[in-house]
């Protein structure tokens, strides 16, 4: 099943895709642009793992590096599906991520990577926007460039675990107006989910409601206000964001 | 420290309601209803309901102490906007619970810390407002495995469960006169062993709030860490640990090995 939440005539609901509709909890049908797309899960606690994809691991990771990188996202950033998010007039490359998100159903404490799929509620797509030009090496990569406001998209839809035969093999593509500047397939991730939740709850306890965003692989290039940007993952969904200018930039 | 009552919010287990009540930190005590009991007889939960971030290398000492890293690999120049961690909801600990040590873990740094509490969303406050978005104070202790570096986000090193307490309460705002010039202390088995003041913040907690939320909404019920001293204080298996912040109180929490604290709830 596809779960969403969204805002329609101003009341929340908890929604289920139904074709190319919705279905709202009070069992009316929805068009998809008849409502305001919240994410689909409030998350608990959002963890990103960094350079897990092996092109674009290639291109930044010090080779003395064992440890995943892996850090953390605060309830700020994350935004749904048709969400803007705001480029400071002063930068010169704000990038995309499309990432397979990994939403967890069960708390998971020291659990093997062979048993680990049985944690998960769900996947979505995430969009985490980064802006290079804030990078500094200290926690790197810094709050400043990946914690900003509405800077994380989930969404459209929390796929059910049990709807996903093989999370380890799902295209994922972004266009930025319409041309595709990304592609790759979850098959090429370093450490795939499994390894990633056996990894983290080896290190503290996962608990339902927390994320995971899983990386990104190569192809990100720099996107600009009033481009329109879609990150889409085979079977996950299609998740739409827009990039305007900072409004206090331009107030400035 | 004086013995002064101050109003104070403050959880408890089995509670759903934060209550409102007024503490004595010097004496560690609480008068709820009218009824004044020691500190140590509640059974407290942590008060933080939002997010827990932390501010690394704000403490000149620190920084000083650092410097000539600031200029090498993997850093090669200074830090420009604030350094800021998550400490997550795992991580949270109530006021006297034990703070497990994963297993392999010998020594943990007391990271004692001001906590600051935001009252409402906030987003590019300029220096001079800040206080308005300051909801109260309470006590943090970022409980680290030291030597991580800087370099990559500190999530082996801060991120166990339970590496976090926060606590015991949280005092209102106007409650706290100098919050940049309090004493902040970390003790081991009672002695103190680290003793430091916010007046020694690189950014004081006005400039703090300003350049977080240059780039990022603090939310309300945010809770801000202003930063651990140098010399962080090391703690083994069955130390108690405190940290005082002056007219906040103290938090305490002992070190317990995990496998000892899950051999109480595992056959």
């Amino acid at each position: 099943m596809r779960r969403a939440r969204v805002i329609f005539h101003g009341v929340r609901h908890d929604a289920t895709g139904d074709g190319d509709r919705l279905r709202l909890d009070d069992g009316s049908r929805v068009a998809e642009d008849e409502v305001t797309w919240l994410p689909p899960v409030e998350p608990r606690t959002i963890f990103a793992v960094g350079l897990n994809y092996a092109k674009h691991a290639q291109e930044i990771k010090s080779a003395t590096e064992q440890e995943p990188l892996v850090f953390l996202k605060g309830p700020n950033a994350v935004a749904g599906h048709r969400s803007s998010t705001s480029r400071p007039a002063d930068v010169k490359f704000m990038h995309y991520e499309c990432e397979l998100a990994v939403v967890i159903g069960r708390t998971a404490r020291r659990v093997p990577a062979d048993a680990a799929l049985k944690h998960v509620a769900g996947y979505t797509v995430a969009n985490d926007y980064a802006i290079r030009d804030y990078l500094e090496n200290y926690y790197r990569p810094n709050l400043r460039v990946k914690n900003r406001d509405g800077a994380t998209l989930l969404g459209p839809w929390l796929v059910d675990a049990s709807d996903v035969a093989d999370p380890m093999n799902l295209e994922l593509t972004t266009t930025v107006n319409g041309k595709v500047t990304q592609r790759g397939n979850t098959r090429d991730m370093i450490l795939d989910v499994a390894h990633l939740i056996a990894h983290l709850s080896s290190i503290l306890t996962l608990s339902p409601g927390d994320v995971m965003l899983t990386g990104t692989p190569e192809g990100v290039v720099n996107v600009d206000a009033g481009d329109e940007v879609v990150t889409e993952i085979a079977g996950i969904g299609r998740l739409v964001g827009y990039i305007v200018p900072d409004a206090a930039g331009a107030i400035a | 420290m004086t013995s002064r009552s101050i109003p104070a919010l403050l959880a408890l287990r089995g509670r759903t309601q934060p209550l409102g009540v007024r503490v004595d930190p010097a004496a560690n005590a609480v008068t709820i209803d009218g009824r004044r009991v020691d500190a140590s007889t509640l059974d407290f939960e942590v008060p933080a309901i939002g997010c827990l971030y932390g501010a690394a290398l704000n403490f000149r000492g620190l920084r000083s102490q650092l410097e000539p890293d600031f200029y090498r690999p993997p850093h090669e120049r200074p830090p420009v906007a604030p350094v800021l961690y998550i400490k997550p909801r795992n991580t949270w600990l109530a006021h006297r619970r034990p703070v497990p040590l994963p297993v392999g873990v010998e020594t943990v740094e007391v990271g004692a810390t001001l906590g600051v509490v935001i009252a409402r969303d906030a987003r590019r406050v300029p220096r001079a407002r800040a206080a308005e978005v300051i909801a109260g104070y309470t006590i943090v202790n970022d409980v680290t495995i030291p030597g991580s570096g800087l370099f990559r986000p500190p999530l082996r090193a801060k991120c166990r469960d339970g590496f976090c307490p926060v606590g015991p309460w949280i005092v209102p705002r106007d409650s706290v006169a100098t919050p940049d010039a309090l004493e902040i202390r970390a003790s081991v088995n009672g002695e103190v062993r680290m003793r430091n003041t916010t007046a020694n913040l690189h950014r004081d907690i006005a400039a703090l709030i300003a350049d977080v939320t240059e780039f990022m909404t603090l939310r309300a019920g945010d809770l801000l860490a202003v930063g651990v001293p140098e010399h962080p204080p090391l703690a083994q298996a069955g130390d108690e640990v405190t940290v005082e912040v002056e007219g906040l109180g103290r938090l305490e929490n002992t070190l317990v090995p995990e496998e000892i604290l899950l051999g109480e709830v595992l056959p």
